[in-house]
């Protein structure tokens, strides 16, 4: 049977949240998405020993867009940045028993948002250019559906 | 805990006096109204004594102008398309106001692909149509215009009276669908001056799965259905008896108690606007004054309107409904939300709450209490 509305997963981040709110002086910092679209999320980190030690984030959009944001600070937590650049978009949706076909794009856009932050981080230590650190591919484009 | 549904304009519960009415067409009496068999006759009884009952509410000259259709959104279609597409000889053009309803603005888009000429009639900032460019819009060969009675997103009520006065000076025919203001306003097309009528069961407390058109005699229109000769060719289906029967009685209750129940949400309705203002950056969305009895909408900056829905439901087992982008199947904000001007991240903020006859004063402050602690929570969580 097709799932009707958002899965039990999805609601309960929605309803607690984890690691809401602001990091002052974050060592990365990450923000995506687009209000005009109805989504966007910022993420902040405290990295030590090149693991991310602390993530917030703060969040306007709708249900799956606070959900998404919320596991994605969980499974981030405590990684080292280079296995938490590899958390996917699939990888968010499919930890928190799948989302609606519909959302599966403008709603899901934490990993953006967190690989935004650990390269705002690389950035800062030299790591990598500021070019480089250039939004992910996706997060440019219209409030697309597809 | 018992919930408050406040989103009547999506769905009615039927009312317990039209369920134990109509049953007996599922069970008992549930002949095929087009039999000329005692079973047959008895059905085709009670289609007559519900298009007569449907005529009254809206004080069709008669109960023959009433055409059952499955829904609001078949009589809409079969309205537009229907006239449309039979008086095309005499013109191309079709004009609509831009907050129709989806079925309206549709089936007038999908005539433009067939060579008509649309044009969708704006409106202000509290979503009344813009009369003097609809004046100017109209001409001899537009035969259908379509404006609401009233809008469900936002409540305005619309000036149909002048209205019709203008497309019948300049134009052909005005269609006016009037699911959201059936039952909660009273409706006169012959006083109205209205050629087609659509109207829905569910929407006054009828059961779902039939809707109607009224047709005035002089508009002439062709089927968007084919098939057998059921209501005059234009709807052809075996009847639904049971949601026909069940919409008729709906219509007479409406009738005999829309005046006393509008009476009595208008002051819980007011109370509820009064009170919801008083939250930081909230909005009502729509006329003011000029709206439904029952209605009430608003919009809230820096928040999303499907997270409000899934709190209100979640959290306090409320029931809203929001004209926001993230709750709809396209992902495109409401057309309406955008057509009174609103910018896209303000029509994201949207909640349209909608009373019915099992609300009552005691609620509104617990509504109250908890669409401010919703708008709180999530301005916690915005970043904006």
């Amino acid at each position: 049977m097709a799932q009707v509305g958002y899965s039990k997963k999805v609601m309960e981040h929605f309803m607690n949240p984890r690691n809401v709110g602001v990091i002052e002086n974050p060592d990365g910092y990450g923000k995506v998405g687009n209000p005009v679209c109805g989504d966007l999320m910022e993420i902040f980190i405290k990295v030590k020993d090149d693991k991310i030690d602390d993530i917030k984030f703060r969040t306007f959009g709708c249900g799956s867009a606070i959900a998404v944001s919320s596991m994605v600070t969980e499974m981030a937590k405590g990684k080292p940045l280079d296995e938490a650049m590899k958390i996917t978009r699939k990888d968010v949706a499919d930890e928190l028993e799948g989302l609606p076909p519909q959302k599966m794009h403008c709603s899901n856009l934490g990993a953006d948002a967190l690989h935004a932050a650990i390269k705002n981080y690389w950035v800062k230590i030299g790591k990598i250019k500021p070019e480089e650190a250039k939004p992910e591919g996706e997060e440019g484009e219209a409030c697309s559906t597809e | 805990m018992c919930g408050i549904y406040l989103d009547y304009q999506s769905a009615m519960p039927v009312d317990t006096r039209v369920l134990e009415f109509a049953e007996r067409y599922l069970t008992k009496e549930f002949g095929n109204p087009s039999a000329l068999h005692s079973v047959g006759l008895a059905a085709k009884s009670a289609v007559e004594e519900a298009r007569r009952k449907v005529a009254e509410l809206i004080n069709a000259p008669d109960p023959s102008n009433i055409i059952f259709t499955g829904s609001a959104t078949e009589a809409n279609n079969l309205a537009i398309r229907g006239t449309a597409q039979r008086n095309a000889a005499k013109g191309k053009k079709v004009l609509a106001s831009a907050i129709e309803h989806i079925s309206v603005i549709n089936a007038m888009k999908d005539l433009q692909k067939g060579g008509f000429q649309l044009t969708l009639v704006p409106v202000d900032s509290a979503g009344i149509i813009d009369l003097a460019v609809l004046e100017n819009q109209l001409s001899k060969d537009t035969t259908v215009t379509s404006v609401m009675y009233a809008n469900s997103e936002i409540g305005t009520i619309e000036p149909i009276k002048e209205i019709s006065q203008m497309v019948h000076d300049k134009g052909m025919f005005l269609h006016v669908d009037a699911v959201a203001a059936q039952g909660r306003i009273p409706i006169d097309v012959q006083k109205d001056g209205i050629d087609l009528l659509t109207i829905s069961s569910n929407d006054m407390y009828g059961p779902q799965g039939a809707g109607a058109l009224y047709v005035n005699p002089k508009v002439k229109l062709q089927p968007t259905l084919l098939g057998g000769g059921q209501e005059k060719g234009l709807r052809p289906s075996t009847e639904n008896l049971f949601a026909i029967a069940g919409m008729g009685e709906a219509a007479r209750l409406a009738k005999l108690e829309m005046d006393q129940e509008s009476d009595r949400l208008r002051p819980i309705r007011d109370s509820l606007i009064k009170e919801i203002l008083k939250i930081d950056e909230a909005y009502l969305t729509g006329h003011t004054t000029i709206r439904l009895p029952h209605h009430a909408s608003f919009r809230f900056s820096r928040i999303e309107g499907e997270s409000i829905l899934l709190t209100m439901d979640a959290m306090f087992n409320i029931q809203v409904s929001t004209g926001s982008a993230c709750s709809s199947r396209t992902l495109e904000p409401s057309h309406v939300l955008l057509a009174i001007g609103l910018k896209h991240e303000q029509a994201h903020g949207s909640m349209v709450t909608t009373l019915g006859k099992y609300n009552n004063q005691g609620e509104i402050s617990v509504i109250a209490k908890a669409v401010s602690q919703t708008v709180q929570r999530l301005r916690a969580l915005s970043p904006l």
